[in-house]
């Protein structure tokens, strides 16, 4: 495909937005600490402790998962509206979300039946990570398999909420007979949360996503081919079963690692890729990718900024926010534009 | 010297086959194309016109028998070898609709380029050639959900040019449009094939226009695919096979379908 250097251009203005972004969301919270102060910390220690202790304890990480969590689910979102040849496809619409919740909530509220030393091990942020990129995984596979017998892509969305609705199911048959601490654990969960992050649970989850963004990136031509159906992407000749696979597996480790950290978020990776279009105007993956992971970063930390409610000592869910915000946006769209085109 | 065999068809059986069951469509076909020769497929619905276009498209495996592209066994050919031989133009639409003619034209060059699909000079002389030859060259930067329909096949017929084979298949590309259309799209095929030195097979509903246009045409028929110039498959009235003969006749003379 042809590149454009006005789109060059805008993944510039994009990364500079996102580092303005971030310094307003570090800056703002219970405490409001000088922009200042934040590279200060950064090279030297600021001017009060209990800044740098905020700074380099609660707000980088929650800031640098923030980053992670939008760049992540947005990439992970416009990956399956070009593999699923549907604009309504996202992360959270076709149940991946709840296919990495049920591999949680079996292993949160299944280790009280391993009691003992196993259930320690089994609730290492490493095993969580596993058990949601897992279930996320199942749930994609056994919609591309849906999708390949059913051609019809209304009827694809409803498999997806179907699945969605099945695990729900099995996780409430779960915590019927789970203990009320596992429980606590598991709802908590649940909530989605960019806070309360270890430095050990930031390199996991940075791992996982420079995994699927490494994939994404080399997937990115097949992509574009997809873009055309099935059909004509095989008669150019891509191998499209190993190439459908990589895109899966590269969906799974983004959408299920992120969901492992900070529980199932919705509306980020549906509304991000249709909002990049508006000012993208290309349906080249090797300028949309890199476009919509800053697009999910700046965001997300938009959203994670308006929860923390600047000023108060609350902070609400992420989940509630980036839904608020989410919803209108795709109602707006398909009103602006009585269609979803991607 | 004869001239050289881009398609060829030896006791070819075709059809769908499953773990129990195999369904012959249909078997003994036998037929060779030259290069440069346009060659339009008729038949009846349901006859079986797509799979064979399928089997020699290799998206469908064949069921026994020789088919050689190129003077190679199609079953040998790696996917991204095949692409450099043979593109297609399908009837369904692509996925999406906000690719913009140039874009999409783009695409063809897939199969020749490097992992980040990097058009060269050359790739991109090669599109706006083709560009030109389908009178795209104006409508480059319009989205494709803005075209008509008549543009649209000339967008699909750009990309397979792109794509840079000796040999195009397209299955029913005059669907859905009106006569003018239909004819502009068959005489840029024809056209093709005389100046491209192209080999062009398509399927088509439209026999009338398929007769006047075509240098060999390929009638299927329930008991045999039948492959000769349009001229001959009139004498020894083939076209009378290819319907029942109780609504529409054959007239030898004009060389129409009339309803008698």
């Amino acid at each position: 495909m042809i590149r454009h250097t006005k789109n060059n251009r805008l993944v510039i203005l994009l990364s500079g937005l996102l580092v303005v972004v971030a310094c307003v969301n570090i800056s703002l919270g219970s405490v409001a600490i000088p922009v200042q102060e934040i590279f200060n910390s950064i090279v030297d220690t600021p001017s009060k402790s209990s800044w740098h202790y905020i700074i380099t304890n609660y707000r980088f990480p929650k800031a640098i998962t923030a980053i992670i969590a939008g760049s992540g689910l947005a990439i992970s979102g416009l990956l399956m509206q070009t593999l699923f040849r549907n604009p309504l496809a996202g992360p959270f619409v076709l149940g991946l979300s709840s296919g990495a919740s049920l591999g949680v909530a079996i292993l949160i509220l299944g280790a009280g039946v391993i009691s003992g030393i196993f259930s320690t091990f089994l609730l290492s942020p490493w095993s969580i990570v596993i058990a949601s990129a897992l279930g996320s995984f199942l749930v994609l596979l056994a919609v591309l398999a849906a999708t390949l017998k059913v051609k019809d892509t209304m009827a694809i969305l409803i498999i997806g909420l179907m699945f969605g609705s099945l695990t729900g199911a099995l996780v409430a048959v779960l915590s019927y007979f789970s203990n009320a601490e596992q429980l606590q654990q598991y709802i908590f969960w649940s909530f989605g949360s960019l806070g309360n992050q270890t430095w050990q649970g930031i390199t996991i989850l940075s791992l996982c996503f420079f995994i699927g963004l490494v994939l994404s990136i080399f997937s990115a031509k097949s992509l574009n081919a997809l873009l055309l159906g099935e059909s004509y992407a095989k008669s150019m000749g891509l191998k499209i079963k190993k190439n459908m696979l990589v895109i899966i597996i590269a969906t799974s480790i983004l959408a299920g690692g992120i969901t492992a950290f900070v529980g199932p978020i919705a509306f980020i990776g549906l509304a991000v890729p249709h909002l990049t279009r508006q000012f993208v105007k290309t349906s080249n993956h090797f300028v949309l990718i890199p476009a919509v992971a800053l697009s999910g970063a700046i965001l997300m930390l938009v959203c994670d900024t308006i929860a923390q409610l600047p000023g108060t000592v609350y902070t609400l869910p992420i989940n509630a926010i980036t839904s608020v915000v989410g919803a209108p946006v795709v109602i707006w769209l398909l009103v602006r534009k009585r269609k979803l085109i991607f | 010297m004869a001239k050289h065999s881009i398609i060829r068809c030896q006791d070819l059986s075709i059809g769908y086959q499953n773990k129990k069951k195999v369904a012959v469509i249909a078997s003994g076909i036998d037929f060779s194309i030259t290069q440069g020769t346009l060659v339009s497929l008729v038949g009846s619905n349901g006859i079986g016109k797509s799979t064979l276009l399928k089997s020699l498209t290799a998206m469908l495996p064949t069921l026994s028998g020789s088919l050689q592209v190129d003077g190679i066994e199609i079953k040998d050919y790696s996917p991204l070898a095949l692409a450099t031989k043979l593109s297609v133009v399908l009837t369904q639409a692509p996925a999406s609709k906000s690719l913009t003619v140039l874009e999409l034209v783009s695409l063809g060059r897939q199969p020749h380029t490097n992992w980040m699909g990097s058009l060269s000079q050359n790739d991109k002389d090669i599109i706006y050639q083709a560009l030109e030859d389908t009178d795209l060259a104006d409508l480059k930067n319009k989205n494709c959900f803005k075209l008509s329909d008549g543009q649209l096949q000339r967008v699909y017929i750009a990309r397979a040019l792109a794509q840079d084979t000796p040999l195009i298949v397209l299955d029913e590309p005059t669907t859905h449009l009106d006569l003018y259309h239909r004819a502009s799209v068959v005489t840029l095929l024809k056209r093709l094939t005389q100046e491209k030195n192209k080999t062009i097979l398509f399927s088509t509903h439209e026999i009338d226009l398929a007769i006047d246009i075509s240098d060999k045409m390929l009638v299927m028929t329930p008991q045999k695919i039948i492959f000769d110039s349009p001229h001959n498959l009139i004498e020894q009235g083939s076209f009378n096979l290819l319907f029942p003969n109780d609504v529409v006749v054959f007239d030898k003379k004009t060389g129409r379908f009339s309803v008698s």
